[in-house]
């Protein structure tokens, strides 16, 4: 910065090329840039080994006592055992069943619905810039409420392929009810987050009601509509898993892909727009994408709380506010924290409790304690 | 041709119009200040400028391009904004969000380059906030602030740089350096590609000492534009803001300096 003369100007003009010149070859050595991205790889690999483990770890457990190492020789033999060496079979073909049948495809499906809503209430978060933002925000689970019920209530049976007409429904209602939403709440071309979350709210207290109103007129199939509200893994199987997958695939990758421009968002829409983003399609991609997934979860796994509210936090609280970092780790954690508390769900006493009683046990002390701990602003 | 072209521009309808027919052209290597009394229309030119509002008629052109036309992103190449009340996100450091200026470059897919930080790293080194570069807003004074934010206009790469206010939160010393930076960077761009600034000022002084031309608005029109010492006169300060000043030529360069005169 020069005051005086022009060549003052001129030499200052020069000494900031040999800047850039410099920070090239400090690039290669390690400048905050490269810093940032090798910490990133760092995390994200450290945090699938992570979740692989407590997958590992948390299929051991079960009403049925199987021995560690037999469930670690199904495990092998179901997977890299197919490839490599296979080990003697010397466990019972019932041993098989309880962990390959059961628990294996419950432990995945816990891990994919978790991961999908933590990594959709980050993006809901983000997109809204509030912290108080989750995956239900713009009517997914009132939607899917609806059409789950519809489907119990009504006389279908398992005409529809594979997983059945509950999720169907569910997942079709999700959608559609989102899409309502986002029609009403567009104004002149553009989308309004006040106007979204509006009608989200609006939307989703008539979907409640809908709800409300087939219950009190279908009493006698009130404990299955309840329990499907409460939601769960208790009805788990690779077929729930296989189809989910693919929805949660698709819709994380493309989050994930629009994660710097999520960073960018944060600078606020209208400034955020006139940075070259756009800022309307990156709304529209980011609430579908987000909706998908969430849609996805909830129809093989009914209403669970707290974890897409809470994951996120505990990640930004953890390792900061990088989209880039924030959802794979959100992703990630969702994931553990769903199969862990789902284990505990289905081991703490004789009988179930439903998994949303446990992510609200578990997580709200653990965040208190990180918030308490942490005094950085949560948002 | 001029670098940016404001023709006919209406803001708003009728008697309650906030901006009528406007037009004014910017020149390459040209600082044009805009000054005004509050309420006169100078943000909400600026904010019709960086495409923020719609205007009911008119047109503006950068480089004879109809900005209302082209992508966010080249628009963004071609035009860089500093807004005047801008909510910077606390928990990025200010090389991340210095860094954001760099978006109209990257595609989906791409990741920041090393030539992105190096013109991110001039950028803040221009502007005298690289030592803070790891830094997180949250903890910086609103002067650092809009350091940041200049640095991200600037690693933006525009031609045009729009600037709401720019010294507002500056004490007296980097308000002379963020002006001396600007003035700079405006003279720095290659032949092909000439920059210019419009930038509003609500100090006068620090307008006339800066500006190559300086527009004086009132209730929505150009009063008067032109060289500063044709436009800050003590006729036309007290015609556009209803209050009386002495206007004196600076000792050492002879542009116009504004005295305020108490009532009494």
């Amino acid at each position: 910065m020069s005051i005086e003369t022009k060549e003052e100007t001129e030499s200052t003009s020069l000494n900031s090329k040999g800047a850039a010149r410099r920070s090239v070859s400090a690039w290669l050595i390690g400048s905050p840039l490269n810093r940032s991205r090798k910490r990133r790889a760092g995390l994200i690999t450290a945090g699938l080994i992570v979740v692989l483990v407590v997958l590992v770890v948390c299929t051991t457990f079960g009403a049925v006592t199987v021995p560690v190492g037999d469930t670690f020789s199904i495990i092998w033999n179901h997977t890299l055992g197919q490839l490599f060496w296979a080990i003697n079979a010397t466990y019972p073909k019932g041993f098989e069943t309880v962990i390959w049948d059961i628990r294996v495809p419950r432990v995945l499906l816990a891990a994919v619905v978790g991961g999908s809503l933590a990594t959709a209430g980050a993006t809901y978060q983000g997109l809204f810039r509030n912290p108080l933002a989750d995956p239900y925000l713009v009517g997914v689970a009132q939607g899917a409420a609806v059409g789950a019920i519809l489907a119990l209530v009504l006389p279908l049976g398992k005409f529809l392929y594979g997983i059945g007409a509950v999720q169907w429904f569910a997942f079709i209602t999700a959608g559609f009810t989102v899409a309502i939403v986002y029609g009403l709440a567009r104004v002149g071309g553009r989308l309004p987050t006040t106007t979204l979350l509006l009608a989200g709210v609006a939307i989703g207290t008539l979907a409640s009601a809908i709800t409300s109103l087939l219950m009190y007129l279908n009493g006698d199939k009130l404990i299955v509509v309840y329990s499907w509200l409460q939601g769960g893994f208790n009805l788990s199987s690779w077929e729930k898993f296989f189809t989910i997958l693919p929805f949660s695939l698709f819709s994380g990758t493309i989050i994930y892909v629009f994660g710097r421009r999520l960073n960018v968002l944060q600078m606020g829409e209208e400034h955020a727009g006139q940075l070259g983003l756009n800022v309307e399609r990156l709304k529209l991609v980011l609430v579908a994408s987000a909706t998908l997934m969430t849609a996805a979860a909830v129809s093989v796994s009914g209403i669970i709380g707290f974890v897409g509210l809470v994951a996120p936090h505990l990640v930004r609280l953890l390792f900061g506010h990088d989209y880039r970092l924030l959802l794979p780790l959100s992703t990630i954690f969702g994931a553990a924290f769903m199969v862990f508390a789902d284990t505990v769900a289905r081991n703490i006493s004789s009988t179930e409790v439903p998994v949303g009683i446990i992510t609200a046990f578990f997580g709200a002390p653990f965040f208190i304690y990180l918030l308490r701990r942490k005094k950085r602003m949560v948002f | 041709m001029a670098l940016l072209e404001v023709k006919g521009l209406t803001v708003g309808y009728g008697a309650r119009a906030v901006l009528k027919e406007l037009s004014l052209t910017l020149e390459p290597g040209e600082m044009l200040g805009v000054i005004g009394p509050n309420g006169c229309g100078k943000s909400t030119l600026i904010k019709t400028i960086s495409v923020l509002l719609k205007p009911a008629a008119g047109s503006i052109k950068v480089e004879g391009l109809e900005l209302a036309r082209m992508k966010p992103e080249a628009r963004a190449r071609l035009l860089g904004v500093v807004p005047q009340n801008p909510a910077l996100p606390e928990t990025f450091t200010a090389a991340e969000v210095v860094m954001f200026g760099r978006t109209p470059y990257l595609g989906l897919f791409q990741n920041e380059s090393p030539n992105d930080w190096a013109i991110v790293e001039r950028a803040m080194r221009d502007t005298d906030c690289w030592e803070m570069a790891e830094t997180y807003i949250g903890e910086m004074s609103g002067g650092e602030r809009q350091r940041v934010l200049l640095a991200m206009a600037l690693a933006q790469e525009p031609r045009l740089l729009l600037l709401d206010e720019p010294t507002t939160f500056l004490d007296i010393n980097y308000q002379i350096e963020t002006m001396e930076v600007v003035k700079s960077w405006k003279t720095a761009g290659e032949p092909d590609k000439p920059r210019a600034i419009l930038a509003v000022f609500h100090e006068l002084n620090l307008a006339a000492q800066y500006c190559d031309r300086l527009a004086l608005m009132s209730q929505g029109r150009v009063l008067v534009i032109g060289k500063p010492g044709e436009v800050i006169t003590t006729e036309n300060i007290l015609r556009a803001y209803g209050a009386h000043v002495i206007v004196m030529p600076h000792p050492q360069n002879q542009l116009p300096t504004t005295f305020i005169m108490p009532n009494s």
